[in-house]
This record gives C-alpha cells, sequence and structure tokens, in this order.
C-alpha cells in the first residue's frame, strides 16, 4: 500500500477545509465561497473515506492503517489511530452525512455562512478523530472535542429556545465524559501507557471492572442516549437547525454505541456480564417507553427524536446480547439509524423551510402539492419501521436474533416496540402528508429543489442497497467483531471456552 | 560555595538586581520629569518597566544551568531548575501584564507614576520568595510583594470601591502575614532553624517518634497563610472584593504572577521541609483544594460582574493546582507547574480580552450585560475570549485541557480518588458560567439600549496584541506539542524530589 498516512490525511482534511474558510473569512462573497470550501473539503474527505474502504481487508481484527507518532512520550501518550471493522462503517456514515449537511444548510443558513461551515468541518474532523483514535488521551480530546462545534451549532443558528438546548446538550454531556475521563486516567496506570490495543488484551481486576463500566457508561449512555439519560435529546434535537439534527442523530449517537463497542466490551468483559440484565431493561423500557412519548407528541422533530432513543435501545440491546449477530446488528443498525433518521431530520426541515412550523397540526395534505417530496418521506417513514427490503431491517432483525439466543424475554418486548414504531411513525405521515390540504400557505409551496435532491438521493440509494445486499458492510465489520465476541467469552466462561463457535453462527445467521 | 565567604555571590542575585535598579530609576525620572503630561510618563514607563522585566528574564536565563543547584548568601537563596521555572514563569507573567495594561493605565489617567515601579517591585518580592530557602528570606519576599500589591490595589484612590478593596486586602493580608510569622517562630522554636534543609534534617531524626505538635501546629500556620496568598477557600474571602474593586489591570496582576509566585512557594514549602510530614499535610491541602473546588464553582454561578466572577474562577483553579499538592508525588510537581504555566496563559489572554472592550465613555467593561452580543461587533476578541473561556472550563483540545488532565492524573495515582471525582464534577458545574459569557457574546443579539459600561469599542495597541495572540496561539496548539512544557516541569520535579 501507499505511505501515505492516508487515515490521518482523512481525519485532518476537514480541519484544513475550516482553516481555509478562516483565512478566507474577509471576502466579499464569503458566504458563498465557504459554501463551496466546505462541500469540496467534505466530498474530497468522503472519497478519501471511501479509499479507505477500498483497501481495507476484511476478516481480520487487527487495526489498519496505523499512524503512531510521539506525542508525550514522558508519558506514554502517542498519537496512535488506526481503524477496524468498527470504526470504518461510522467513519463512512460520517463522511457521508457531513456534506449532506452542508447542502441541507444551503439556502436555509444565511447568517454566519463562513463560521456555520467551519463548525461543521471541525465537527467532521472531531467525529473521525473519535472513531479512528487508538490512544485513550486522543479519544477523549476528540470525544469531548465534539462539543464546542456542537454547542455553537445549537447556540447561533437553532430555534427559540436554542440557548437552553445548547446549555442542556453540553453540560448534560460534559457531566458523563468527565467520568470516563476518571475511569481512563485509571487505565492508564494500570496499563502503563494511554494505547487502546494494549488496554484493549490486559485483563482487568473484576471488582475494580464494576466501576470503571459505571464510569464508562455515564459518558456512552449519555451520549447514545439510553433511557432516563435522553432528556437532553429532545431539547437539542428540535432547537439545532436542521443540519445540526442530522448529524446528531446520524452520527453523535453513535458515538456512544460505538464507545461500548471498543471499551466496554472488550476491557470489562465480567461487568458486562454483570450489568447485562441492567442494560437489557433500560433498552427495552427505552424502546417501549419513548414509543408511547413520540406517539403523543406535536412536534415533528420531537416525534423523530424520540423515535431515535428507542432505536438506539435496540443498538444497546444488541451490543450488550455480546453474540456476533447482536453486535453485527447494532452496528447495521447504527448505521442505517444514522441514514433514516438524518433523512427524515432532512424530511421535517424540507417542510420547515418553506413554513416554518414544525407543529403536525399545521401540516396535512401536502401530497397534493409536494408528490415528490411525499414518495421520499414514505420511504423513509416505511425505512425508520424497518420494512424488509430497507437496511433498518437487517440491523433490526440481526439484532433480534442475537439477543433471542441470550435472553427471548427481551426480544418479545422489543418486538413489541416495532410495532409500536409503526403506529407513531404512520400515523405521522398521514397527519402531515394525508388527508384535506386545507391550510392556505400549503397550497403554494415548492416541491424538493436541486440540492434537497442532491441530498436525499445518495440516502435512498445506500439505504435500498444495505437493505437489499447487506454483505460489504457485515464484511467489513466481521472480524472486528468475531474478536470482539471471542475475547469476551474467554473472559466470562473461561473453561468452555473452546466450544465457542462464533464463526460458524454468525455464518448461519447471514445466509438467514 | 562559590564566591567569597564575605561577600555572597551577587550574581545569584542578578535578576532581581536588575529590576530594583530599573525601579529606583522609575521612581527618579517620575521625580525629575514632573512637568511631562502623565500619559507620556506612563508610556515611557510601560516601556522600561517591560524591557528591564526581559533583561532580567535573559539574565536569569544565561545564569541558570539546567541541573545545577546554585546556593548563596549562606545557603539563604538558591537556583536549581524548580525555581529556574517559578521565577520564568512570575517575570513572564508580569511582563505580560505590563504589555496588556497598557491601553488602560494611559487613558484611565491615574495620577500616580508608580504604577510599573510598583509591578517591578512586586516582582522582585516575589523572585526573592520562590528562590528562598529560608523561612525569614520568604517572608521578607513575601512582604515586598504584598506591600506593593496593596499600594498598586490603591493607586485608584479616589474610586471609592477600590479603596475598599485596598483596604480589605490589606488588613487580611496583614492577618495572613502575621500568622505565618507566628508559624515560623513556633517552627524556629521547635527546629531551633529556619533554614529548610535544617528544618528537614530535624524532621527525619524525629520521624521514628513522629514529630513535635510544635512544629505541626507551626506547619499548619504556615498552611493557613499559604492558602490566604493562593485564595484558598476558606481563606478566599478578600479575592471577590479585592478582584471587583481594583482598576482592571491590576486584577490582572494580582490574578497572574502573584498567585503562581504563591503556589510555587507552598509546594516547595510542603515539598523541601515537610515532605516527611506528608501524612500530616496531606488531609488539610485534601481539604483546601476540595473546598476551593466546589465553592469556586458554586460561587461564580450567580454573579453577574465579570471580575467577580473571574474571582471565583480563581479560587477553583487554584483548588486545581493544589489537587497536584495533595498528591504528594512527583507527578503532583510536574502537573502543578503546568497547570501554573498554563494558567498564567489563559488568565492574561482573558483579562487582555476585557481590557480590550471599552465602554462609551473609555471607561472598562464591568458586567457580564456589557458583553451581551459584542461578537456581531467584535468578532475577533470575542473569538479570543472564548477561546480562553473554553480553555478554562477544561474542555478538550484546548489547553485548560491538559492542565486539569495531568492534574487529574497526579491525584488518581496517588489514590485521591474522591478528589478527582470531586473535581470533575466541579468542572462541569463551572462549565456553566464560562459558557455562559460565551453565550452572552454570541446566543444574544445587540441590545436596543445599550448599558453605560457597554463594551461598544475596542482598543488595540501593540502589547496587548501581541500578547493576546502569543496566548490565544499557545492555548489553541498547545496540544500539538505538549513535550515541550512537560520536559520543563519533569526537570523542575526533579529538582526538588532528587
Amino acid at each position: 500500500m501507499t505511505g501515505l498516512p492516508l487515515l490521518s490525511m482523512t481525519i485532518f482534511l476537514p480541519l484544513l477545509g475550516a482553516l481555509a474558510i478562516f483565512v478566507n473569512r474577509g471576502n466579499a462573497a464569503k458566504g458563498h465561497n465557504a459554501r463551496w470550501v466546505a462541500l469540496w473539503t467534505s466530498l474530497v474527505t468522503f472519497g478519501l473515506t471511501l479509499i479507505l474502504w477500498w483497501n481495507f481487508k476484511s476478516g481480520t481484527s487487527d487495526f489498519q492503517f496505523e499512524d503512531k507518532l510521539q506525542w508525550m512520550s514522558l508519558l506514554n501518550i502517542s498519537y496512535h489511530v488506526g481503524i477496524d471493522g468498527v470504526s470504518l462503517p461510522l467513519m463512512l456514515l460520517t463522511t457521508l452525512l457531513i456534506p449532506i449537511c452542508i447542502l441541507a444548510s444551503w439556502t436555509s443558513i444565511q447568517e454566519k455562512v463562513p463560521e456555520y461551515m467551519i463548525a461543521f468541518l471541525v465537527l467532521e474532523t472531531m467525529l473521525l478523530g473519535t472513531f479512528s483514535a487508538l490512544d485513550f488521551i486522543l479519544f477523549y480530546i476528540f470525544f469531548e472535542g465534539v462539543l464546542i462545534p456542537m454547542f455553537f451549532i445549537i447556540g447561533i443558528w437553532g430555534g427559540p429556545r436554542r440557548i437552553y438546548a445548547a446549555f442542556k446538550f453540553f453540560l448534560y454531556t460534559l457531566l458523563g465524559s468527565v467520568l470516563s475521563l476518571l475511569a481512563i486516567i485509571y487505565v492508564y496506570f494500570e496499563v502503563g501507557g494511554s494505547d487502546i490495543p494494549l488496554a484493549l488484551t490486559t485483563p482487568f481486576d473484576p471488582k475494580v471492572q464494576i466501576w470503571l463500566w459505571l464510569a464508562f457508561f455515564a459518558s456512552f449512555a449519555i451520549k447514545i442516549p439510553m433511557w432516563p439519560f435522553h432528556t437532553w435529546l429532545p431539547d437539542a434535537h428540535v432547537e439545532a437547525p436542521t443540519a445540526g439534527s442530522v448529524v446528531l442523530a446520524g452520527v453523535l449517537l453513535k458515538m456512544g454505541g460505538y464507545g461500548f463497542i471498543r471499551f466496554s466490551l472488550p476491557m470489562f468483559p465480567e461487568a458486562c456480564e454483570y450489568f447485562t440484565p441492567f442494560v437489557f431493561s433500560l433498552s427495552v423500557i427505552a424502546i417501549i417507553y419513548t414509543s408511547f412519548v413520540a406517539l403523543a407528541q406535536r412536534d415533528m422533530k420531537k416525534l423523530i427524536a424520540y423515535s431515535s432513543v428507542a432505536h438506539m435501545g435496540f443498538v444497546t440491546l444488541g451490543i450488550f446480547a455480546a453474540d456476533p449477530q447482536g453486535i453485527q446488528g447494532s452496528v447495521m443498525q447504527m448505521v442505517s439509524h444514522g441514514l433514516i433518521s438524518a433523512a427524515l431530520f432532512l424530511a421535517v426541515g424540507v417542510l420547515y423551510d418553506r413554513i416554518h412550523s414544525r407543529e403536525i397540526s399545521d401540516y396535512g395534505g401536502v401530497v397534493h402539492v409536494i408528490p415528490k417530496y411525499a414518495v421520499v418521506f414514505m420511504f423513509f417513514i416505511l425505512a425508520s419501521i424497518g420494512l424488509p427490503g430497507t437496511s433498518a431491517f437487517v440491523g433490526e432483525f440481526l439484532v433480534l436474533l442475537g439477543v433471542y439466543q441470550v435472553n427471548t424475554w427481551a426480544t418479545t418486548f422489543a418486538i413489541f416496540g416495532m410495532v409500536l414504531s409503526a403506529a407513531y411513525a404512520l400515523w405521522l405521515y398521514r397527519r402531515v402528508v394525508f388527508g384535506k390540504l386545507e391550510k392556505p400557505d400549503l397550497k403554494i409551496i415548492k416541491d424538493l429543489d436541486w440540492q434537497e435532491n442532491l441530498a436525499f438521493a445518495p440516502l435512498v440509494i445506500v439505504v435500498l442497497f444495505l437493505g437489499i445486499y447487506p454483505m460489504p458492510l457485515l464484511e467489513v465489520s466481521e472480524g472486528a467483531i468475531t474478536n470482539i465476541v471471542d475475547q469476551y467469552n474467554l473472559a466470562v466462561e473461561p473453561e468452555d471456552a473452546r466450544k465457542i463457535k462464533s464463526k460458524t453462527n454468525l455464518q448461519i445467521a447471514m445466509k438467514d | 560555595m562559590i564566591g567569597g565567604f564575605f561577600l555572597p555571590d551577587l550574581r545569584l542575585i542578578l535578576p532581581e538586581a536588575i529590576l530594583i535598579v530599573a525601579v529606583l530609576y522609575l521612581l527618579l525620572e517620575a521625580v525629575i520629569r514632573k512637568q511631562r503630561p502623565l500619559a507620556v510618563i506612563h508610556k515611557l514607563h510601560n516601556h522600561y518597566g517591560l524591557l528591564a522585566l526581559i533583561f532580567s528574564l535573559t539574565a536569569l536565563i544565561f545564569l541558570h544551568a539546567p541541573g545545577n543547584k546554585w546556593v548563596s548568601f549562606e545557603g539563604q537563596i538558591f537556583l536549581d531548575d524548580f525555581v529556574f521555572v517559578a521565577k520564568a514563569l512570575i517575570l513572564l507573567g508580569s511582563a505580560a501584564v505590563i504589555a496588556i495594561s497598557m491601553p488602560d493605565i494611559v487613558k484611565d489617567n491615574i495620577a500616580s507614576y508608580e504604577y510599573s515601579a510598583l509591578v517591578l517591585l512586586a516582582t522582585v518580592g516575589m523572585l526573592l520568595m520562590v528562590g528562598a530557602n529560608d523561612f525569614l528570606l520568604l517572608f521578607i519576599g513575601l512582604e515586598i510583594q504584598g506591600l506593593s500589591l496593596y499600594i498598586l490595589a490603591a493607586l485608584y484612590h479616589h474610586r471609592l470601591k477600590a479603596s475598599e478593596a485596598a483596604l480589605k486586602y490589606f488588613v487580611l493580608g496583614a492577618l495572613a502575614t502575621a500568622i505565618y510569622v507566628y508559624g515560623v517562630s513556633l517552627i524556629y522554636g521547635y527546629a531551633g532553624s529556619t533554614d529548610f534543609e535544617a528544618i528537614f534534617s530535624v524532621i527525619r531524626s524525629e520521624s521514628i517518634n513522629g514529630a513535635s505538635i510544635g512544629l505541626i501546629i507551626g506547619l499548619v500556620f504556615i498552611v493557613a497563610s499559604m492558602a490566604f496568598k493562593t485564595s484558598a477557600v476558606p481563606f478566599h474571602m478578600w479575592t471577590p472584593d479585592v478582584y471587583q474593586g481594583c482598576p482592571t489591570p491590576i486584577t490582572a496582576f494580582i490574578a497572574a504572577s502573584p498567585k503562581v509566585a504563591a503556589m510555587l512557594i507552598f509546594l516547595r514549602i510542603m515539598f523541601e521541609p515537610f515532605e516527611l510530614l506528608y501524612g500530616e499535610w496531606k488531609t488539610p491541602l485534601v481539604l483546601l483544594s476540595m473546598l476551593s473546588m466546589i465553592l469556586g464553582a458554586f460561587g461564580a454561578l450567580r454573579q453577574t460582574d465579570l471580575k467577580r466572577l473571574l474571582a471565583y474562577s480563581a479560587i477553583s483553579q487554584m483548588g486545581y493546582a493544589l489537587m497536584g499538592i495533595a498528591a504528594g508525588n512527583e507527578e503532583g510537581i510536574q502537573a502543578v507547574v503546568v497547570y501554573l504555566a498554563l494558567y498564567l496563559v489563559m488568565i492574561i489572554g482573558t483579562f487582555g480580552c476585557l481590557l480590550c472592550f471599552r465602554g462609551k465613555n473609555y471607561e472598562g467593561i464591568q458586567n457580564i450585560e456589557d458583553l451581551v452580543g459584542v461578537s456581531q461587533l467584535h468578532p475577533k476578541v470575542s473569538f479570543l475570549l472564548s477561546v480562553f473561556m473554553f480553555s478554562l472550563s477544561g474542555i478538550p483540545p484546548l489547553a485548560g485541557f491538559f492542565a486539569k488532565f495531568y492534574v487529574f492524573k497526579a491525584a488518581i495515582s496517588a489514590g485521591l480518588f474522591s478528589l478527582a471525582i470531586i473535581g470533575v464534577l466541579t468542572s462541569v458545574v463551572s462549565a456553566f458560567y464560562y459558557l455562559r459569557i460565551v453565550k452572552v457574546m454570541y446566543f444574544e443579539p445587540v441590545p436596543e439600549d445599550l448599558p453605560i459600561s457597554y463594551g461598544q469599542t475596542v482598543t488595540w495597541s501593540a502589547g496587548l496584541t501581541v500578547t493576546l495572540n502569543i496566548c490565544a496561539l499557545i492555548t489553541l496548539l498547545f496540544f500539538a506539542y505538549p513535550s515541550l512544557l512537560l520536559d520543563i516541569a519533569q526537570r523542575a520535579s526533579f529538582a526538588i524530589v532528587r
């Protein structure tokens, strides 16, 4: 392979773009320039991630494209990045969504455009860094660094209660992460360095594991978010600008799931096993309770936000099932939810840009004026329910399959949640799109324009593609996940470790 | 010992000597050129002061050979890596404050010429303080520093608030000094010496039966007076009033070098003469640190005055630094050195931004309301101030995060888990008020009717621009090359631990 530090280039390219916008922000046509620079930077970044994917060797659990540099050599902390099958799908998701976010804000953001684009590009670097950091301190820096651009995105370009939402988002997630910082420092002393691959293979004392697990849980459970730590999410989603909601639901929530898979499972297997019933209960409550809450919402964005909590419940279920199907399903579900919820927020944003209302009752019968939009919205509503043929079905089905082998009760309740999700999603669609076209201001709205078409098209294609042929993604993540599960099983039940045939299980599942 | 028996090696105090000569010159010049307009003299003095500090720093750098320990004045003064770092930080801090105070001092027309001279004199006190190897010399340094600061605080005596602040500062400072002297007298009574090394060996020889109670009481008194100087809770009462009452450049000075100097000598007292009494001073320091972090975080939540808010912020920042001392290990020393260096950068940057903003009649800004929506008017200063705010609250990848990270690391390596947990939780609480400043600047529109002291205009001077940009660059880019400061901190800690 080439000698270029491809991964580091991918991570820091958006930052470079942000710097370019920052330097040139004094120009006359600055808003327009900033848009194009941001779009091209993010597209090239996406291209680089595709190259990473192309050169990615699936079937192994090793970290690839590793870059390691001295950073704080005195403290044995280094700049170390690399990706495996869990990080690559999420990186692809991130780099796909950021150009879409920029397209979605093409006309709707007219104030402080350069700053807005800088915030998004910085955010992209932080997200890519989070998913590829192989050093704890580096990981933490990226993980926390996400807060600053997001704080500004919600606070400056958000809705009427944006200040409250921005503060709640910032402080809530900060509270979780600082606890994980302490756990990271403890791990640092146990391992004798902050290298993640080294820490992943270091066994920890089960008694200490409980505390470390809880500290990490505080961080990831708030981020993902799990019930009852989800209360920041509806506020942040409702107040954020459309693109902010897209990236929040699409990528930021996945940082929690990624953290669970990357750290909690391999490092603290005993604690994970100990807490599995706890996580299952919270996940099932999340799926059912937030679905009911979503049914009661009058605000479209809030409804989708609550549905996100429910869908993330599936992700945590799958992860803590700790079998290959479950975790593969979780990764699949994360990617698919990233695409679908992003598309749903975009769809709401399309209506909001035209009518400036998110109230469901302000709409009705829009199918008569904007049929193209109605089709796209319909597609993603069905995808969000988990219709076979869309990526959500693959994710949810694999999760349920995985959890079924561990806990049938959790599966049963989760399936009820799926029914509820159909209820609130279809009901939302009926109230907004169908019915009589009565509101006068609705009668003159225009259908999707080119930026919107361009933003929706890749999402439709990818959701359909992954729904029909999920193998490319499953193959990528297989190696890493099998390894994690084997390691987990080895730690949890050392005596019959040899009987584990996770690999064959997975292959059976895939043939289904 | 280098130098003759009767004549001590004067080269060791060359940095101090340069400053003293500069002070004398400044005072003389002010008397001779009385007819000149005030602004001109202030401007001149400002430049001379800056120059003297730079010379002094250069002298210090040339004098010091890394890894050496250089003792003189009958073992009363010495220079090693740690003292070198401390002195360099103090000189840099003072120079930066003089550089940023330029427009304010000139435009505010204070009727005294002594501003720069007093800053230099206070710096001399601080240099003596951190280089002292004896409690009595330390006392002299403390007093030179303290008295200069009291006068500085009282310079704007026509303002009621400033006088009140100065008086409060003086009375409470005198009390702290009295406590210190009493503590030293107890130590002298029980250890038979005021020399750091003599006290250390007395404690070592006594350590078999445990240190005598008199020594421990003396230690407690010294800890209390040092806590006063570093404004650690419960000895913090003066801080908010003094910060609020003093004119902003002087507040900036009080917040910068003296805090750093006090914290570093606090560290040396704990680690050099009293190292073996760690078991005794650990709990008081943990408590000081814990209380400072808690009060600093919660006290600032409801403040509307910017400088009062920064006072509480300083209390909490000092709480984090104390955590490093309480850790009582080599990592703790390194963490404190890194923390104070970055604290200096951030606090000077913050005050520099505040000094940039000017109200309608050219007065400085006072309240948080004076910053509502200023990002629309002055994007550059607002950006810088928000960088410092995020950094002070410890959000990565800014420098403040690393400062806090090293401190937490030291605390965890010493097994102080509860202290570290309280530290991170209070950092979330204090993030709220730092974010509030960012919020008013960025998220709110410019108000219809501006308050009188609203930051309508912005002043720049060369010194201010350069200092602010340097501070911002360090804060933003510290993550790229942290090893430089870490290396320095490590050498400093080796000098102490040996």
